[in-house]
Parts: structure tokens; C-alpha cells; sequence
């Protein structure tokens, strides 16, 4: 039993680290956030050289055939640079339904091209958590009607794996007749979320789609929302300790407060075990199948309150400067806000989580 | 990253739960009868049966009698001890007082205490508290005057577990005045029979008694009973504190305790009569809690790899600490909501695991009160939340 990062995880980690150190500095992010749906091609493409669009998909594709652990740990990473990057649904949840569903022709088709960074894939998905509005999508003759919500990676997709009300997968061209697209702006402008609009518009079904193929999307992405809040809230800390020691009031510097020191140590002590709930959920999707549902709402939910505990205390700590637009840490705050909701909040996964051990009918 | 056993763990596994289920006495595995204090001739049993299996200590080194075991070996026995109910051993000496003896301790101390330590037949506790010097330890005030080859000790310790059945005591005591507080400080080994010692209890507001007040009044030491140089105290003090404490999060006990409140929950009834397990409101509560208890048993998996691979453990006990002992009082508060007022009954008998002279709930309410008001003390022993939060600040965030 060894519970740590291997040495190839943690050199992988820095890496991305470095990389985003040096090409996502806040005037980047801030730029892309005032275009939120375009997507940044030069970072993605910088991100291509470190292999990181396809670290999932199989040597076979082009791809560096990790596992989400090792992807739950570079999202961790973009989440703490608040890099706007289409890693949720080009990485790892459009690949996923491929390799689970997609056929031979289809994975031919579309992986390598995602494996280099070419393409942009985006997930339409959210419907089979929660459906608001009327949404939803029917498949009906080789077409889908209806309309989804809060597709992931919406802007610049070059293809959506979109969900059905039943448990079919579906492959749907940007261009394809008879589909309306809209852009949401949400709060997060660090990625792109919009919506898709089908009125029998032609889909290729992915064959081999499943009740277990959509749950094993949906755990995924939500270990990786729960690594991106992990990796933002580390950056609030550390920013709120930074400002903590350069902010003087009374002749000395603020951290040098107790109440202030304090704030700080509560978020320490939240965020410490909650790395290795992440760590444990994202495991437990490559080799513990018997955990791995649990533990991906377990990770979702409680990152989302620690998460939320985080942003509001960073914020605190930076006093009036936290709510300024020109510090900038409001895209942390913020991007913490939208991982809480997207794939369900922590009220209704913990409901799930509640099911899933026999508690609740 | 790997969480799997070997076959080599899982044998090993069989092997303590196997020795465990023929060795520990049965009225220790039921909890309702168990109590919040387990009795002393009860530990002592127990102490005996592992000691001459030669596992009392499997965190020593092997010269002075540990098993040698790895930290994964380690780790399943403590989840073996925790899910047998088996008592906890007395840690003042197994975890405190006998690594500052092999570590700093000379020849004549190692051969005189550490058998004593390792069979249980010695007991020793804590004197480091004072009614002045709480959190600021290195305020403390007793002091150690040497007159030829005696110390002679005068002041008071507070806050002593189990003094009244202690046989003996390590104290920190003040020998030199005129430096820096922390650089006049000894740590002194006290037999407490030793005349002019004096026992008072203190009563928990659990009702139990385990704590006491210690005073000393011309106690003479001899010179042989100081570890290491005089006044270094304070570096052996501070190693005690940071040795051995990757188990202070305390996930075995919680995880026992989580079990424990289901079992209640599915029996207790709610308002409209059903399974007080099946209320979402309650089970949102629980599930909170465990989630966070899970996230800490893997920082603690976690600490536990880093220790193997040779890091000092250091401030991050700060945070096992301050989450283990949230999570034990949430637990603590959570029992008390699933018996209702069944916590309203309360014999002082029922403290050491006898029984109240009636019994009016059922068996698996009676420790529960007592269990909820000593679960106050986790926030305040072994340096109060407060204290590890100041920790955590300077050392892990530098502030």
C-alpha cells in the first residue's frame, strides 16, 4: 500500500505547472475571459506539446494512455491557474464516451485528431442529472429533438457527444441541419458553457452506449470539478497568505493578526485532507470500480463546500481589494462557483451519494 | 499510487485478527458495557496478552522491542485493534515517555524503564501542565533546585491523566532562571511515590475522574532521573510531541463511532415514526460527516507515505489533529441527536461501563452523554485548536 503520487505523476504535475506559470498569467486569463467563447488555440496548442488533450486516449490514437488520477492532478493544476483551457469535455469526458462507446471507425475518427489538439470536443450531458426548463433531448430514427443546457466546451466544438433521455450516446456535428446553438454566459468566463437547440437533427449513435457508459462520464467529470476547485482554492490560500503578509494596518502586517493567521489555518485544514479525497476518487475510477461512484460524489460534494469555504475566506482576507475587479481574484471565486453547480450541486449528489449506500429510496 | 493489500498484508491481517479474536477478552468487544473509561485491571489484561505476543510497542525499534513491522503493517493493525473494540493502550508511557528515554535516555535509564513501559506493568504519566502554563507551556514554573546528587522539585501540575494510578511521572521542570524561558527547562523521570507528592482529583464534566491536580512539596529526585543535559527539556518535549503523531486524527475511533450511531439510527424511531436512518435531514448530517472523516483517514494514508519515505511529519499532525477532533465532537453531537431523550437518563455507574440502576433506553444509549461531554476535551488536549491553528500558520504558511 503506497498512498502518494508516483514519481512520473509528480514530475508530470510540475510540468504543467511550469507551462502554466509561464503562458497563463492573469492578463492572459483576463483577456480570454472578455471573449469568453473563443477558445484560447494558442494555449490549447501550447498544452498539445505536453500531450495534455490527449493524455487519456490510448498510444494506439496518438494519446499518452494515462488515467484520470494523473488527469484529476493536471486539472488540479489549470484549475489553480484558472486557465481557460476546454480540458472537462475535450480530455477527458468526449474521449471517455468514445473509448466506451464509440465504435472502432468512430475512434479512428476522432481520437487522434483530439489526441493533437486539433479539435475541440464538446458534452452535452447535463440533462441526465437534472432537467430544468423543459430541456432534454429524445432520439427518434437516427435524429434528436429537444435541448440541452450547460454543454461543456460548447464554443469552437468541432463535434458534441450529446446524451439522450434513454441511455443512447450521440455524435452531432457543429454545422449539422436543423441545430441551433447559444452561448451562456455564466459566471465563470474562464471556460465556455452554451446550449444546443436540436429539431430532428441527424446523429451518429454511438454503439456501445449504456446506462454504465453515461454514469462513468458523469463520475468522472465530476472527480476533475472537484480537482479544479482543489487546485483554485490552493491559489486563493496562497494569495490570501501572500497579501496576508504584504497588507499593513495599525504599523504591521495584517497576517500578523491572529484572527487573520486563523482564517488562513481553517483553510489549510479544509483543503489538506480534501487532496486526498480527490486523490482517492480519482484512483477509484481507474482501479476500484466498486468505490468509484461513491467516491466521485463524495469528492464532488465535499469540494464543493470546502471550495465554497475557501473563496469566501480568501476573499475576506484581501478585504475590500477581494471584491475588486482589478486584483483579478474574483476568477478563482468564481470559477469555484461554477464547478459547485455544473454535473449537480452538492445538495443533489449527496442525495445520490445517500442512494448509492441503501440510506434513501 | 496504490491502495491494494498484498497477499503478504492480507495474511498478516488474518494473523492479528485471528490472535485478536482469541485473545481479547468478550466483555471488552461489546461497546454499551464498555463505557467511556475502560477500567485499568481491564487495559492491564490486555496490555499483558500483547506484550507477550511481543506487539505492545510495534512502533519501537526493534532493539528495544518493537515488531519491526512497516507502516502499512502498522496501519492494519491499529484498523484491526479499532474494529475488535479492543481497549487502548495507556499512551503515556508506550508513546511518550519511552521514546524520549531510548532516544535521549543513557545506558542505566533504557535498562531501569523501558521493560517496565513495554510489559505495562509500570505506569507512568504527564507532567507538563500547570495551572499558569496551559498553552504556553514554557511559562511553567515548578521548579528543580539541585543540592548534591538530588533535584529538589516544588510546584504543581494540572490536567494529569490518570496520576491517581500512575506509578511513575515525567515532568518538565524549570532548573535555570536567568535565560530564555525554553532554555531552563529539564525534563525529569519522578517516581511517584516519592514523598511529598500529593494526588487531588479533578471531575471531568463528563462526571468521570481521570484528570488530577499534582502537587510537589520538597520532592527529592536523584540527579540519575534527568534525560539528556539540564536544561534541554524543552527539545526532548518538543520531539515528544511531534513522534508518533500520525494517529492523533483518531479515524479508527471515529470510523467505530460512525458505525455505532447508524446502528442506532436505524433502531431509534423519528417523529412520524419511521427509521430515523431514513431521514434525509439526518442522513445529510452523517453523510457530511463521514465524507469529511474519509478525507481525513486518506490525509492520513497520505502522511503515513511520506513518513515511510523518510519526511518528518511535523506541523501536518496540526491538521489531523484539529479535523480528527471536529469530526469526533460532530460525531459526539450527532449521537446525541439520534437517542432523543434517552440521553436524559444518567447514572454515574454507567461512566466506567456498569449500568444505570434502571435502565430506561436501551442498551446502545448509555454511554452516549458521557461520550459527548468527555469529546469536549478533543479540541482542548494535547495543544487546543486554537493553539494548532497558531501552528499551522507559522509553519506550514509561514505567517
Amino acid at each position: 500500500m503506497e498512498f502518494a503520487l508516483s514519481e512520473e505523476q509528480r514530475l508530470l504535475q510540475d510540468s504543467v505547472r511550469r507551462f502554466l506559470e509561464q503562458n497563463a498569467p492573469l492578463d492572459k486569463v483576463r483577456l480570454a475571459a472578455g471573449n469568453t467563447h473563443t477558445v484560447q488555440r494558442s494555449l490549447w496548442a501550447g498544452a498539445s506539446e505536453l500531450g495534455i488533450p490527449g493524455m487519456l486516449i490510448p498510444e494506439d490514437f496518438g494519446g499518452m494512455g494515462l488515467g484520470l488520477l494523473d488527469a484529476a492532478i493536471v486539472y488540479e493544476m489549470i484549475g489553480r491557474h484558472v486557465a481557460p483551457l476546454p480540458f472537462l469535455g475535450t480530455t477527458v469526458m468526449a474521449p471517455l464516451a468514445l473509448m466506451l462507446a464509440g465504435s472502432e471507425a468512430q475512434q479512428e475518427k476522432w481520437l487522434p485528431k483530439i489526441a493533437a489538439g486539433e479539435i475541440v470536443a464538446g458534452v452535452a450531458i447535463t440533462e441526465k442529472i437534472g432537467i430544468r426548463e423543459d430541456a432534454g433531448v429524445k432520439a427518434l430514427n437516427g435524429t434528436l429533438t429537444g435541448k440541452s443546457l450547460f454543454v461543456i466546451d460548447w464554443a469552437e466544438a468541432d463535434f458534441y457527444i450529446v446524451a439522450d433521455s434513454e441511455h443512447g450516446l450521440h455524435l452531432v456535428l457543429p454545422d449539422a441541419k436543423g441545430l441551433s446553438r447559444r452561448a451562456l454566459n455564466t459566471i465563470d468566463k474562464t471556460r465556455s458553457v452554451g446550449e444546443l437547440v436540436f429539431d430532428r437533427v441527424a446523429a451518429e449513435p454511438l454503439p456501445r452506449s449504456s446506462a454504465d457508459a453515461v454514469a462513468r462520464m458523469i463520475d468522472a467529470g465530476r472527480v476533475m470539478l472537484a480537482a479544479d476547485t482543489l487546485g483554485a482554492g490552493q491559489m486563493m490560500l496562497e494569495k490570501a497568505v501572500a497579501y496576508a503578509g504584504e497588507r499593513k494596518q495599525f504599523g504591521r502586517v495584517i497576517g500578523s493578526f491572529q484572527a487573520v493567521k486563523h482564517l488562513c489555518a481553517e483553510m489549510a485544514a479544509a483543503l489538506e485532507p480534501s487532496r486526498s479525497l480527490v486523490w482517492y476518487a480519482a484512483h477509484a475510477l481507474d482501479e476500484v470500480p466498486r468505490d468509484a461512484r461513491l467516491m466521485a460524489c463524495h469528492a464532488k460534494s465535499h469540494l464543493s463546500e470546502v471550495g465554497r469555504f475557501v473563496a469566501r475566506t480568501a476573499t475576506e482576507v484581501h478585504g475590500g481589494m477581494g471584491f475588486t475587479d482589478l486584483l483579478g481574484l474574483h476568477y478563482w471565486f468564481k470559477r469555484i462557483g461554477l464547478d459547485r453547480q455544473l454535473l449537480g450541486g452538492p445538495e443533489l449528489v449527496r442525495l445520490e451519494a445517500a442512494r448509492l449506500q441503501g440510506w434513501a429510496a | 499510487m496504490n491502495i491494494d493489500f498484498t497477499p503478504e498484508d492480507e495474511a498478516f491481517r488474518d494473523e492479528v485478527r485471528g490472535f485478536i479474536a482469541a485473545n481479547l477478552p468478550p466483555e471488552c468487544a461489546d461497546s454499551p458495557t464498555l463505557g467511556v473509561m475502560t477500567d485499568k485491571s481491564v487495559v492491564k489484561h490486555w496490555h499483558k496478552t500483547l506484550y507477550e505476543k511481543g506487539w505492545a510497542a510495534p512502533a519501537w525499534p526493534e532493539e528495544y522491542g518493537g515488531t519491526g513491522w512497516n507502516a502499512t503493517q502498522r496501519f492494519i493493525f491499529n484498523e484491526e485493534i479499532a474494529r475488535a473494540n479492543a481497549p487502548r493502550l495507556m499512551p503515556f508511557g508506550l508513546t511518550m515517555v519511552g521514546p524520549v528515554i531510548y532516544t535521549f535516555g543513557n545506558a542505566e535509564q533504557k535498562s531501569r524503564h523501558l521493560q517496565g513501559i513495554l510489559s505495562g506493568d509500570v505506569w507512568w504519566c504527564q507532567g507538563y501542565s500547570e495551572p499558569g502554563a496551559g498553552s504556553d507551556l514554557a511559562s511553567l514554573k515548578t521548579t528543580a533546585v539541585r543540592d548534591g546528587d538530588h533535584y529538589v522539585v516544588n510546584g504543581q501540575k494540572i490536567w494529569t491523566s490518570y496520576a491517581h494510578e500512575a506509578d511513575w511521572i515525567f515532568c518538565l521542570v524549570r532548573t535555570e532562571q536567568s535565560v530564555k524561558r525554553q532554555e531552563g527547562i529539564s525534563f525529569l523521570l519522578i517516581d511517584m511515590r516519592t514523598p511529598g507528592i500529593e494526588v487531588r482529583p479533578i471531575i471531568s464534566i463528563a462526571g468521570l475522574h481521570h484528570l488530577n491536580e499534582v502537587f510537589f512539596t520538597d520532592v527529592k529526585v536523584p540527579v540519575q532521573n534527568l534525560i539528556g543535559e539540564e536544561n534541554k527539556g524543552w527539545t526532548y518535549a518538543k520531539y515528544l510531541l511531534v513522534h508518533e503523531r500520525t494517529s492523533i486524527g483518531g479515524v479508527p475511533e471515529s470510523r467505530k463511532k460512525a458505525a455505532h450511531i447508524k446502528a442506532m439510527a436505524r433502531a431509534e424511531r423519528n417523529a412520524d415514526g419511521g427509521a430515523l436512518m431514513d431521514d434525509p435531514a439526518f442522513q445529510r448530517k452523517l453523510a457530511e460527516i463521514e465524507v469529511k472523516l474519509t478525507s481525513l483517514e486518506y490525509m492520513n494514508l497520505r502522511i503515513l507515505a511520506d513518513a515511510a519515505a523518510g519526511k518528518a511529519v511535523g506541523a501536518q499532525s496540526s491538521l489531523l489533529k484539529i479535523v480528527g477532533s471536529e469530526v469526533q465532537q460532530a460525531l459526539g453531537e450527532l449521537a446525541v441527536e439520534a437517542v432523543g431523550y434517552y440521553i436524559e437518563p444518567f447514572g454515574q455507574g454507567a461512566l466506567p461501563g456498569g449500568v444505570n440502576a434502571r435502565d430506561i433506553g436501551p442498551a446502545h444509549t448509555r454511554n452516549v452523554w458521557a461520550d459527548y461531554g468527555y469529546g469536549r476535551a478533543a479540541s482542548i488536549y494535547g495543544g487546543s485548536n486554537e493553539i494548532q491553528h497558531d501552528v499551522i500558520a507559522k509553519a506550514i504558511l509561514n505567517l
